[in-house]
């Protein structure tokens, strides 16, 4: 289990949890933005995992929000399912972010990564409208890895559930806590933090593979809330 | 090898929602009953609240039968396949589906059992939409209203009566049929947000009632209560207050010792004798072929499981498959249209993130027949229903009612950041009535991996049921407006593709040619060979089938029981 020559699963969340912090700084973070060391990558090679950084920020971009898929590594989270449980996406993966550095070349000459941020907007627009499979699959993901529990690699720093004010997992609730105005602490805990659940459950849920990627489901699967 | 197993009284095939109470009578008659489950025991520790996993995932822990069999589905005869979803939407464990429903635990309404002929009695045998195959079936609420009644006491379900014998209660739905006496818990209470809605719909003159959930509102035969804490959606429950049959009437049956479960089983046919009666099943498990030779089959896997195990367990006497020398095994196919639902979105933040599907309120005003249909173009109706539910990747994914250019980006961040707990989207449940050319078939390509075909549905949406689905979008708005929604967005209707909420393809009703199972439901071609699930059902009703399949299911056993010696002779 253990390889020597990768960062322990315990570094990588000292690290997310910098990302935060840095990330948290507000509008001095925003002007200089905190440089976030390169992590070990599972899956996908450096310039793919450049390409995808690139892209999920701006999906969800760091500006005067707040902190966006950087901060909340959501390019990891994708890293990492692509590994496991969304290893049927890999080639799709290969095949896209590819094919988006191959459109930015022959449409601003540079490659993605290395676009400003108003021409990475202009090819993803381009992307959007050629490839709308690719497009919404990343998207997808990148709401995954922003918004999932933090132990699958994303949202780093709960930087995803801060942005929408979700006010975090609790095991019960009381109704003043679902009045209009709750006045509720904010939890910032993975479901895994709490000691009643089977971590090696949510390990199963890593590495094999998905029996879905919610991304393809079709309608009619039974909950309104996805298949809008 | 074969290994053949010491014969039993009675074998279950699916251990999940209805095959899980059906146990229960049979175990406290004192039969033997083998209950075969493909999947395993899931406990609490395995219900985190993991959005990713439960929502995302499909639950990769559990087992995967269901999900290599997803059936395939065209809209008709001649249509191209639509894209087939990944995954089946349901699941594989003891307790089945009912293990992560949302346990919305309805009767039907009385018009659901005599639609002919309370349609014709009001409006005219015209009104009966063209080629539907819709049947009265062959009981009547009344008939089945001490089941549902018992079901609602062994299994569990909260509520408010609106109808006891007669005695309406506008605390409860007045448009309920009468029932015995009050559920045996109360109702889950409710929040800020649906008594604001039950405040706007009184302003419209309408009827608002809380939902009936299959979950403890309050502690109860060694369950907890509810803990509103949000995961309910395809969640398990961490404290067993939802009453999954896994642990409500599973257990109790095994405490009779007359139940065994077999997980892991996976049933490949039902077996016929040379009489012609079925003589057990076949199964998989663990890379040997097993063979449970039983008195007595109850099929309880799901509809489309139903319907294949039936069409793939062919015999001298069966040559169409088992049941189907009427050719009606697939037929009468019905899905709930249920997805063109209304997405609201309010002013000031509604505090959803708790709470759970069953936390909410319904409108039956414009359900079944409960209003005159006299100038409308359709029969039945929608039930109107908004809760308190929300997960934020689910939130996060929310639309932005045409108020963003783009679905991504800063003016997109600046807009979910805003309204992320905004928004609510009403669940309209209407009726779905059968037709014709609405069938479950053999796949003639798609195989599973034991290379059996998979089922192939053949179903859509016809003119009554778009038309429902357009009257409920605009009741919806109305109700939406008069609590202070600013913008909503409609979904559509969509197609008839594999769903939670599957009917038919095995009718019971008197007349065997055009029904597989009697008003027992036991096959009139095979009488010691039961159905139980929403298989058996002949029309939809405008509300989850959960609670109907299960008084279904118990009555069904129940029959067996009683009538052991002829339907085993």
């Amino acid at each position: 289990m253990a390889d020597p020559g990768k960062p322990s699963r315990r570094d990588l969340f000292k690290g997310a949890a910098l990302a935060g912090v840095a990330a948290s700084g507000g509008a001095a973070a925003q002007a200089q933005p905190a440089p976030v060391r390169r992590e070990a990558l599972e899956t996908l090679s450096a310039t793919e995992a450049d390409i995808l950084d690139a892209f999920c920020a701006r999906l969800i971009p760091s500006d005067e929000t707040g902190p966006g898929a950087r901060e909340a590594r959501a390019a990891h989270y994708i890293d990492r399912s692509l590994a496991g449980a969304l290893a049927s996406s890999r080639e799709a993966y290969r095949n896209g972010l590819g094919g988006l550095d191959v459109r930015a070349r022959a449409m601003k000459g540079r490659a993605f990564a290395a676009l400003a941020d108003a021409d990475q907007d202009q090819v993803l627009m381009a992307l959007e409208k050629d490839d709308p499979a690719f497009f919404s699959l990343v998207r997808g993901h990148t709401l995954q890895g922003m918004f999932g529990d933090p132990y699958y690699g994303g949202n780093a720093g709960f930087v995803g559930w801060d942005m929408i004010g979700y006010p975090g997992i609790r095991l019960g609730v009381g109704q003043a806590q679902q009045a209009f105005e709750p006045h509720l602490t904010k939890v910032r805990m993975s479901a895994y933090d709490f000691p009643m659940f089977d971590r090696s459950g949510a390990r199963i849920a890593e590495i094999n593979p998905a029996p879905v990627d919610h991304q393809h489901m079709a309608s009619g699967m039974g909950d309104p809330e996805h298949d809008r | 090898m074969t290994v053949r197993l010491k014969p039993t009284d009675v074998v279950i095939v699916g251990l999940g929602a209805a095959g899980g109470v059906a146990a229960l009578p049979l175990a406290r008659a004192g039969l033997d009953v083998i209950g075969l489950e493909a999947g395993e025991w899931l406990t609490p520790a395995d219900f985190a609240p993991d959005e990713i996993r439960n929502n995302y995932r499909g639950w990769p822990q559990s087992v995967q039968k269901a999900n290599q069999e997803v059936p395939t589905h065209r809209r008709n005869a001649s249509a191209p396949y639509s894209p087939r979803p990944t995954v089946a939407p349901m699941m594989n464990a003891v307790g089945g589906t009912s293990v992560h429903y949302w346990a919305q635990s309805w009767r039907l309404n009385p018009w659901d059992f005599k639609v002919v002929s309370e349609t014709t009695r009001r409006y005219g045998a015209g009104r009966i939409p063209t080629g539907s195959t819709v049947e009265d079936w062959p009981l009547t609420l009344e008939e089945l209203e001490p089941y549902y009644d018992k079901v609602e006491y062994e299994v569990g379900v909260s509520g408010k009566a609106g109808n006891i014998g007669g005695r309406i209660d506008p605390a409860g739905n007045i448009f309920e049929g009468p029932r015995a006496r009050e559920y045996p818990m109360p109702a889950l209470h409710g929040t800020e947000f649906t008594q604001m809605m039950a405040d706007a719909a009184k302003g419209l003159g309408l009827h608002a009632f809380p939902g009936p959930a299959a979950i403890n509102s309050v502690a109860r035969e060694g369950r907890a209560g509810c803990m509103y804490h949000g995961w309910c959606d395809r969640g398990g429950c961490h404290v067993s207050a939802k009453s999954s049959t896994n642990v409500s009437t599973i257990p109790k049956a095994l405490a009779t010792k007359r139940l065994r479960v077999t997980t892991g089983a996976n049933v490949i046919s039902i077996d016929v004798g040379k009489d012609g009666r079925v003589a057990g099943v076949t199964y998989l498990k663990g890379g040997e072929t097993y063979v449970q030779p039983a008195a007595a089959v109850i099929l309880a896997s799901y509809v489309y499981e139903n319907v294949r195990l039936l069409l793939l367990s062919k015999s001298r006497q069966f040559p169409k498959g088992l049941a189907n020398n009427h050719g009606q095994v697939g037929r009468h196919y019905m899905s709930h249209a249920q997805f063109d639902g209304v997405t609201a979105l309010f002013p000031e933040d509604i505090n959803n993130w708790y709470g759970l599907p069953a936390q909410g309120v319904g409108v039956d005003n414009w359900a079944d027949d409960n209003f005159d249909h006299a100038g409308r173009d359709f029969i039945g109706g929608t039930n109107m229903y908004v809760y308190s539910n929300r997960r934020p990747i689910a939130a996060a994914s929310m639309g932005t009612f045409g108020k963003t250019a783009r679905n991504w980006g800063s003016d997109w961040k600046k807009f979910v950041s805003t309204n992320a707990d905004r928004t609510n989207t009403a669940y309209l449940q209407k009726t779905t009535l059968p037709y014709d050319q609405n069938v479950l078939d053999l796949d003639p390509v798609v195989k599973d991996p034991l290379g059996q075909p998979v089922i192939r549905i053949t179903a859509d949406y016809q003119d009554n049921e778009k038309r429902i689905g357009a009257f409920a979008q605009d009741k919806m708005i109305e109700w939406f407006k008069a609590a202070g929604a600013i913008a909503m967005d409609k979904s559509p209707v969509g197609t008839m593709g594999p769903t939670t909420h599957a009917y038919g393809g095995a009718r019971m009703g008197d007349n065997p040619e055009t029904n597989v199972v009697d008003r027992w439901g036991f096959c009139h071609e095979v009488h010691n060979l039961a159905i139980v699930g929403g298989s058996v059902m002949g029309t939809s009703g405008s509300r989850n089938p959960t609670l109907t399949a299960q008084a279904l299911a118990w009555r069904t056993a129940q029959h067996l029981a009683e009538n052991w010696k002829s339907r085993t002779a």
